[in-house]
């Protein structure tokens, strides 16, 4: 297939959906699904089924996530003439109310009067349930289910990797080519060179998202100056950061933007095949990929001639099986190739020696994402995006003691006072605001007295945390300091690979010096001992996890020492009395 | 890759073996593989049998101490079969920060058995996940692929004594 087949498919697409009257969109993603999408978007189907309306009267879509998680099932009606509706909770009944309120009955009219409904007529009838349409349609309330779209929750976002997500169905290549997508890919084609493109990709300052924030554009030139007729790009979607599902959300809800980014990754660096190495514990975005892979093969977007131009790219899946530690790339490569996932010493990087000893090319899932807007708007537009050295927008989980939780993107440099009280409605209960924790098991705890502070990765390094993948989980004051840093503990004991010494054994040590301040049978020397042992283990850890594995420690020791103290001091206050 | 001569297929004629020859055969039997080889055998067979694990050494020419190695490496393998009922208590941070900790600690306590573990007739067992992802509905358990989201200690008990019970019931008309 060739550029102009591409554009073709996409007026069709485009076409084919303006013949809709209305289309409703159903969120089917993972946190949808878990509050019961999936009987929804029964009700949907089968409500619209039973209007007998029209054909094009009204399609129900299966779209991904909106970002409100904690008001799911959400359901956005867009009509062509009027502004969207959103709705949260929306159960059967409500989405029965919707269709009754949106979609216009049609055909001949009921032989049961919605009166006379009784349990004797089965639910499935049909007639039955276009009378309890109709009866659907005299109740009120469905007021109460909608969801402004003017909320900060809204508006304080900027879309730029999750721009189609929540308006496209994920399963169709068609809805994302009219969307614009694979546009970018057939203008890398076209007009740039490879140096062309990783010049661009290096001007617009983007920066690895999966936490430490190297320069993308860096990584890719330093992979196209690799000799070599076999490259390698990975794209990282072993998400291991517990309380983080960007990019899981990225992978299921417009996975052709994240397979256009690395084939445009791999035409800058001069890859031939690449892998998706994605968490076994999501089955769904594992599907979809492979379902984007195969629509993209079909169409010749994959495969010997990459639209007609003779560039040659193809791509699979590999299935991780659970291990934090694969996050870090040398662990990566390692687990691709079937063996136990641990890291090794660099350099060599893997932009000289990576999967079977290639050059090979990793980026996080949500780095790629980007990739496609900035070829089609311009290294200058992303730019123009954010703070200084941190450009244009990061995606983050915003989880724990929230009003609003759900999937946020909002530009670099916004500070957590906006994110935490306008994006995330403040903290319900009453309570009070203690902490921010970002970067996971890697990262710290952001008190209330740095809230104003930018959200980049300098300043987020400067408060002893970091950017992270995008885990924002925010706490309140029922958490106890050392308890939070205990559970993060607990968590790198149990990932730590065991190859190297200060992790291995570093993390248990931490651990049990915890346990005992907890368990009030510390000393105050106890405190300056994990002190001593957290800087030992930061500083000779083989790789990225032991190296910031004591971050949640320090930090909370740094900014809430007094809850470890008054622990000590309770301890000896008792060993005294007894 | 040389041809080597291929193991001949498992004796014991089960049919969930020849899945797994299926992905072997999908990945020409090489070496590498054997990460998707093993995923194939957790889902297949719900646990990695030593004899599993053995079959699979076997037909990929593969030391079963690497095998084994890396079989052990991964948190999604698992060496003994899970309980009748499952439920799965979320440990992500969202659903920590919102109780999950208290959740799994009154399960366990309730069934006497530990985070992980199995009771001994076999009926229920508790496991951990790292984060199921679906953090706006903390705290999450999922209990025989159900998921229930902001959920209560009380209440999953509950739901769990009350399938568990059923299960045992069942058991009791069979034999009696």
């Amino acid at each position: 297939m060739n550029n102009e087949l591409l554009l073709q498919l996409a007026q069709e697409e485009r076409d084919r959906q303006a013949q809709y009257q209305r289309r409703i969109f159903c969120c089917t993603s993972t946190a949808c699904l878990s509050a019961g999408a999936g009987v929804t978007h029964q009700a949907l189907e089968q409500g619209v089924a039973a209007c007998r309306c029209d054909e094009h009267e009204a399609e129900v879509v299966k779209t991904g996530c909106m970002g409100l998680c904690s008001r799911g099932p959400l359901v956005r009606v867009e009509t062509q003439d009027t502004e969207p509706v959103l709705y949260g909770d929306v159960t059967a009944e409500v989405a029965q109310q919707i269709v009754a309120q949106h979609v216009p009955l049609q055909g001949q009219d009921d032989e049961i009067d919605p009166d006379d409904l009784d349990d004797d007529v089965s639910p499935h009838d049909f007639l039955h349930f276009r009378a309890s349409l109709r009866q659907a349609r005299q109740k009120k309330g469905l007021d109460r289910y909608i969801i402004p779209l003017d909320l900060p929750f809204f508006t304080k976002q900027v879309k730029v990797v999750l721009n189609e997500t929540g308006h496209i169905d994920p399963e169709s290549l068609e809805d994302y080519l009219a969307h614009g997508g694979y546009e970018a890919l057939a203008k890398v084609l076209d007009e740039m060179t490879p140096q062309i493109v990783c010049e661009e990709i290096l001007e617009s300052r983007l920066r690895g998202r999966g936490g430490a924030g190297f320069p993308t554009g860096l990584k890719w030139k330093l992979t196209l100056q690799e000799e070599g007729p076999e490259k390698f790009v990975i794209v990282n979607g072993d998400e291991g950061d517990p309380g983080a599902y960007m990019d899981r959300t990225v992978m299921e809800d417009d996975p052709h933007r994240v397979l256009e980014g690395m084939i445009i990754c791999a035409y800058a660096v001069g890859a031939t095949y690449g892998y998706f190495y994605i968490r076994g514990e999501y089955p769904i975005a594992i599907q979809r990929i492979q379902r984007a892979i195969r629509a993209a093969r079909r169409r010749g977007i994959l495969g010997k001639s990459v639209l007609g131009t003779g560039f040659s790219f193809n791509a699979d899946v590999r299935i991780g099986a659970g291990a934090f530690v694969c996050g870090e790339e040398t662990a990566l490569i390692h687990s691709v190739e079937g063996q136990r996932g641990m890291p090794r010493i660099r350099p060599p990087y893997p932009s000289a020696y990576g999967l079977w000893g290639k050059p090979t090319v990793i980026n996080n899932v949500e780095t790629m994402g980007n990739v496609p807007s900035i070829i089609t708007r311009g290294a200058n537009w992303f730019d123009s995006i954010g703070t200084e050295k941190s450009k244009g927008t990061k995606v983050f989980a915003l989880a724990g003691q929230l009003r609003n939780t759900g999937l946020i993107e909002v530009p670099m440099g916004i500070t957590l006072r906006e994110i935490v009280y306008e994006i995330g409605g403040g903290i319900p209960n009453e309570r009070d605001f203690k902490a921010a924790q970002t970067g996971g098991p890697s990262g710290g705890c952001i008190p209330a007295d740095y809230l104003d502070a930018p959200v980049d990765y300098e300043s987020l390094k400067a408060l002893g945390s970091i950017m992270g993948s995008g885990g924002l989980v925010i706490i309140d004051d029922t958490t106890l300091m050392p308890d939070f840093a205990r559970f993060f503990m607990d968590f790198c004991v149990d990932e730590s690979c065991g190859k190297c010494m200060p992790c291995r054994v570093g993390t248990v040590q931490i651990r049990t010096l915890l346990d005992q301040i907890i368990a009030g049978e510390g000393t105050p020397d106890d405190l300056a001992r994990l002190e001593k042992l957290c800087k030992l283990v930061q500083k000779t850890s083989l790789c990225g996890l032991g190296q910031s594995a004591p971050n949640p420690v320090v930090s909370t020791l740094n900014y809430f020492r007094h809850e470890y103290e008054e622990l000590v001091q309770a301890g000896e206050v008792a060993e005294a009395g007894a | 890759m040389t041809a080597k001569k291929q193991a001949p297929p498992h004796p014991s004629g089960d049919e969930r073996y020849k899945a797994i020859d299926r992905t072997m055969k999908r990945f020409k039997y090489q070496k590498d593989a054997l990460l998707e080889v093993l995923n194939a055998a957790q889902e297949t067979f719900g646990y990695l049998s030593e004899e599993l694990l053995f079959y699979i050494s076997q037909q990929l020419h593969v030391p079963f101490a690497r095998v084994y190695g890396v079989a052990t490496f991964y948190h999604m393998f698992t060496f003994e079969p899970l309980g009748e009922h499952n439920c799965i208590v979320c440990a992500g941070t969202a659903c920590y920060v919102k109780g999950a900790d208290y959740i799994a600690r009154y399960l366990a306590d309730a069934f006497d058995i530990e985070p992980g573990g199995t009771t001994p007739d076999g009926l229920f067992s508790l496991t951990m996940a790292r984060c199921l992802g679906s953090c706006g509905l903390a705290p999450v358990v999922v209990l025989d692929g159900e998921v229930r989201g902001k959920e209560t200690a009380e209440g999953i008990t509950a739901r769990v004594r009350e399938v568990v019970a059923a299960s045992r019931e069942h058991l009791q008309e069979e034999a009696g």
